[in-house]
């Protein structure tokens, strides 16, 4: 395996051995010294065309502790953006000596692009592709879940994902990646962001989230609300919040064994309520920890085989 | 005096043929000798109603000299030439250049004149002046945008009728469309790309076809590509408009699956749909709905097509490889015959952008001959004539190969080799 740049890259072999290397891996994070000589010498660019801080953070970290070098590049301080191709910016990068070049980017399928169209050799991971994935985020959230109920893999389990999924590449990897781990996926949110089409991926489509949470799923994973979006194409905040906010009353409602989730970073009081975010319930910040290892894990599976 | 022995026709029949000058002078049993032609199909040669050549504007891409030799390699004898050129061929000036300009090479260049005025779809273009031109234009397009506004589309039917000429349409409704990167539906939403309806295709079909049936005026739909619109001009046939189809080579074989390597090669417009509507196509083409194969070549440099998806340029090349395609559907699939094929790929063409020569293989018609070893597979290469490699066949393997074209009584390709240029 050289690349990530989709879950459908990943079996469920593949899968589940990421999330094992995972587990082990938040052990080191969990020791006073933090530090694996693994990718010593190697090169890891962190190649950001869209701004993120916690998903370039959690990457940088990952591979810090993996003790590769670490290069940032963000589009607004390098020759991105003075216009510079996708194909010659990875050229120059790999050049330089990237390894791995984490990618983000606002248009679906540049990361695969890079990893399959031939113009570089080095190891392509995603890290959000427009709206099309977001597979270490899916992983991230596989691995958490799996630790909130000592699982191996996820069948039997249901997790319903609450939001804006057309225009979510976090709900995209979660429903491929679900699926194949065995759990139950459930999609709920206003019916112009949730494309009937979506269940053909693997879904159950409800049209009211009430309906969707009497189900007693035992993940409720509530994806952010782009606010840019919201003005121009659906409706108030005040609605939104009304019909698909998990508030405190559709927080009381819930089954005392579900979790609750959310990608961050989360809008309070818009998709998710303060109580909801800071219920014993919430595993939001366990999401972030284990994001670290997640990645660690990728590039550990990328990187440390050839070496 | 070109002498060609032992060909076989369409209809199956084993003949010689005689070239005195530029007209066929005996098909049957020459008693001179000549080129050993066993093993070859001799068809008229074709006739590309949709294609894009990129001069003048964007010669990067392809120019009228590599645009005709990709064309003879590919077994045309004539081509129409899209308006879509920088300056755009909305004047009479415009397209008695591009007239003048081919009128040395080896093959027929038919200019196509812009509908409205810059393919800005605001006024019409001046389709009097450019239709009373030397061009003598009779096909007008603003391919590559829609003449959506119904006004303007019942002005420019009820004007080309005057004299004899036709609308070819580029269906696509421009308000369901916008930011569209490939066909709706699941793959779409899977792949996170902009949805271009069927929908959107159809509604502006179905909207023309009123207008031609109202106003007895003659309508080309270009590149037809869902089964939804196979269906609306069956109807339209049926109800006796005077409404033609044609289909593209990558619209016949491939389909939107492609789009999961979010290679742009496979990035067109009208986008590559499902399987289904490929299959459906092809029975159309079959049964006469869709009238012929057009290639729709749209060549682009490698910097148009080596970037984002959704930044690439719309289009693919595709004279080279439509006589294979053809065959594929028509003959190797067994639904069809060579009769059929020649309809598709010369005379029906021929017929509906009104050439006047003769172009059937007979005794007296133009010498524009393709000449075609139906029994060789060749692998596509991306390296064709074309300036241009966006070619969504590359490796793949075809039927059939050109191996010799003439035009009028002159060899613009002989043992595989292009002659000019």
């Amino acid at each position: 395996m050289r690349h990530l740049t989709s879950i459908r890259e990943l079996d469920r072999d593949a899968a589940l051995a990421i999330l094992d290397l995972a587990d082990e891996l938040a052990q080191v994070n969990a020791r006073e010294v933090k530090k694996l000589p693994t990718l010593r010498g190697k090169t890891v660019v962190n190649l950001f065309y869209e701004n993120s801080t916690r998903t370039r953070v959690s990457f940088e970290i990952a591979a810090t502790r993996l003790s590769a070098d670490v290069i940032n590049i963000s589009s607004e301080v390098s020759s991105v953006a003075k216009g510079e191709s996708l194909k010659d910016t990875a050229q120059t990068l790999e050049a330089l000596g990237a390894a791995a070049i984490v990618v983000r980017h606002p248009n679906s399928g540049a990361a695969k692009q890079l990893a399959e169209m031939g113009w570089v050799q080095s190891s392509i991971i995603n890290a959000g592709d427009g709206s099309h994935e977001h597979p270490t985020q899916a992983l991230l959230d596989a691995m958490t879940i799996r630790q909130l109920f000592s699982t191996t893999d996820l069948a039997g389990l249901s997790v319903v994902i609450v939001g804006d999924l057309s225009h979510s590449r976090v709900a995209r990897s979660n429903i491929l990646l679900l699926n194949k781990l065995g759990a139950e996926v459930l999609i709920a949110g206003p019916a112009e962001l949730v494309p009937e089409e979506m269940t053909a991926m693997g879904a159950k489509r409800f049209e009211d989230l009430d309906e969707a949470l009497a189900s007693r799923p035992d993940v409720v994973m509530m994806l952010r609300v782009q606010k840019e979006r919201m003005a121009s194409e659906f409706a108030s905040e005040r609605e939104y919040a009304k019909n698909w906010q998990l508030d405190s009353r559709r927080l009381n409602a819930l089954p005392e064994s579900s979790r609750i989730m959310h990608p961050g970073p989360m809008n309070r009081g818009l998709e998710i309520s303060a109580e909801a975010a800071d219920d014993p319930r919430s595993a939001i910040l366990r999401q972030v920890t284990n994001g670290v290892s997640v990645r660690m894990a990728v590039l550990h599976t990328l990187l440390a085989a050839d070496s | 005096m070109i002498v060609l022995k032992n060909l076989e026709l369409a209809s199956g029949e084993r003949v010689d043929i005689e070239i005195d000058g530029d007209t066929i002078a005996l098909i049957g049993n020459s008693k001179l000798s000549g080129i050993d032609c066993s093993g070859l199909l001799a068809l008229p040669g074709f006739v590309d109603l949709h294609t894009h050549l990129r001069e003048p504007g964007f010669e990067e891409s392809e120019t009228v000299l590599s645009g005709a030799r990709s064309a003879a390699a590919g077994g045309y004898t004539t081509i129409f030439a899209m308006a879509n050129s920088y300056p755009v061929a909305d004047s009479a000036e415009a397209v008695e250049w591009l007239a003048r300009h081919s009128s040395s090479l080896p093959i027929e260049i038919r200019p196509i004149g812009a509908v409205t005025k810059g393919l800005a779809g605001d006024e019409l273009a001046e389709l009097r002046a450019m239709a009373n031109s030397a061009a003598e234009v009779r096909v007008f397009s603003d391919d590559g945008m829609c003449v959506s506004d119904e006004q303007l589309m019942r002005q420019a039917l009820t004007l080309t009728r005057e004299f004899g000429g036709l609308i070819a349409q580029h269906s696509q409704h421009p308000e369901q469309t916008v930011g569209s990167q490939m066909n709706a539906g699941a793959l779409a939403i899977e792949l996170g790309l902009v949805g271009w309806p069927a929908a959107a295709e159809e509604q502006i079909i179905k909207r023309d076809i009123e207008l031609a049936l109202e106003l007895d005026a003659q309508l080309h739909v270009c590149h037809l590509t869902t089964a939804g619109a196979v269906d609306i001009v069956r109807w339209a046939k049926a109800k006796g408009a005077r409404v033609t189809a044609e289909v593209t080579p990558h619209h016949l074989m491939l389909d939107e699956e492609l789009v999961r390597s979010y290679d742009p090669v496979f990035k067109v417009n009208p986008p590559l749909r499902r399987a289904e509507d490929a299959r459906v196509l092809s029975e159309a083409l079959v049964d006469g709905t869709i009238d012929i194969v057009a290639t729709d070549h749209a060549p682009h440099s490698q910097e148009k097509k080596e970037c984002e998806w959704q930044n690439a340029a719309f289009g693919m090349v595709g004279l080279e490889n439509a006589a294979s395609v053809a065959q594929e559907v028509l003959i190797e699939s067994g639904a069809s015959d060579w009769n059929r094929f020649v309809e598709v790929m010369s005379s029906k063409p021929a017929e509906i952008g009104k050439l006047n020569a003769d172009l059937s293989l007979a005794v007296g018609s133009l010498a524009n001959l393709a000449l075609v070893d139906p029994s060789e597979r060749r692998t596509i290469t991306p390296q064709t004539h074309s300036k241009s490699r966006n070619n969504p066949f590359r490796g793949r393997e075809l039927p059939g190969k050109v191996v010799h074209t003439i035009y009028r009584g002159t060899f613009s390709k002989r043992d595989g080799e292009v002659q000019f240029g």
